[in-house]
């Protein structure tokens, strides 16, 4: 699982019929510090995230055709978002979703 | 998933039995700016993409879950037409 | 997927023996815009008959198994297509062909 902050969302009509109704959304993957570490990915969002959230999000098939509770194997999806991170603790300090938002 | 921009396309008629009747087309993978990222690539199209669109596609097995056979040898397919792209945020990374 | 340039063969009798029988070919990756060189050489197994210098396409990690040549087998990398054209933007920038006559 990965920590990354919703950036935006793409619109897109014409895609495989197993993504009809999802949400999907611009995600950055971050480190702890709250900076952006690797590409965007695009995720299919399973929690109702916002932009500017910070999220976890699963960028392995299996599982993540689970989260979103595909009934088809073979639907297409690799990356979605899993949840909304309230406050991540380490041992080097707290990362707040509001003080990463302020320090923008 | 990722973005990318489809730029042309590939016809081979020797192939893998299971890609007969599939489209390939050559992709620029692309950040949320536009920008091209890295080199482009070959990716197995089932939804009808044309020269120029953005498109966004799946890598390792997923590209090949919307082909007539899933389970055809495909590592990078297109999965949807990208209509527009809100990023409000602008962020250094990317 | 990506481009590449069939450089050589690899012959190897001690091996895999789910591996017996196929052919192994040593391609090197090319950019798709100019068909230049680009990275490192790797091993594929051919399932096409693919043949020096050609321009073919390779299909990496687990989706290598997924042909009738590898299933279950231990393999990266699999030549499943032998590339006749690539158009970039209208332009036929390969032609195999053209390419085999040396126009």
């Amino acid at each position: 699982m990965i920590l990354a902050r919703v950036i935006g969302n793409v619109v897109a009509t014409q895609k495989n019929p197993h993504l009809s109704g999802k949400k999907l959304m611009l995600i950055q993957p971050i480190d702890l510090k709250g900076n952006p570490a690797g590409s965007e990915l695009l995720a299919v969002d399973a929690v109702g995230s916002g932009i500017g959230d910070l999220v976890i999000a699963i960028a392995e098939g299996r599982s993540a055709r689970q989260v979103i509770k595909a009934e088809d194997p073979n639907t297409p999806v690799d990356t979605v978002i899993a949840g909304v991170v309230d406050e991540v603790i380490t041992t080097q300090g707290s990362l707040y979703l509001f003080d990463t938002m302020q320090g923008r | 998933m990722h973005l990318a921009r489809v730029i042309g396309s590939v016809v081979a008629t020797d192939k893998d039995e299971r890609l007969v009747g599939v489209k390939l087309l050559v992709i620029q993978p692309i950040n949320s700016r536009g920008e091209d990222k890295g080199s482009p690539i070959v990716a197995a199209d089932s939804i009808g993409a044309g020269y120029g669109e953005t498109i966004f596609y799946a890598r390792s097995r997923e590209g090949a879950m919307p082909l007539p056979q899933p389970n055809a040898c495909v590592d990078a397919g297109i999965i949807g037409i990208i209509d527009s792209i809100h990023v409000p945020i602008t962020d250094e990374g990317g | 997927m990506y481009a590449a340039r069939v450089i050589g063969t690899v012959v190897c009798t001690t091996k895999d023996e789910k591996l017996s029988g196929r052919k192994m070919q040593v391609v090197q990756p090319v950019n798709l815009l100019n068909l230049e060189d680009e990275g490192k050489p790797a091993v594929a197994i051919d399932t096409v008959g693919a043949g020096e210098s050609e321009i073919v396409l390779v299909v990496g990690g687990s989706s290598a198994r997924q042909t009738h040549l590898t299933n279950n087998t231990p393999v990266d990398a699999v030549i499943m297509a032998i590339v006749d054209y690539i158009d970039i933007e209208g332009n036929k920038i390969y032609d195999k062909h053209k390419w085999k006559a040396g126009v």
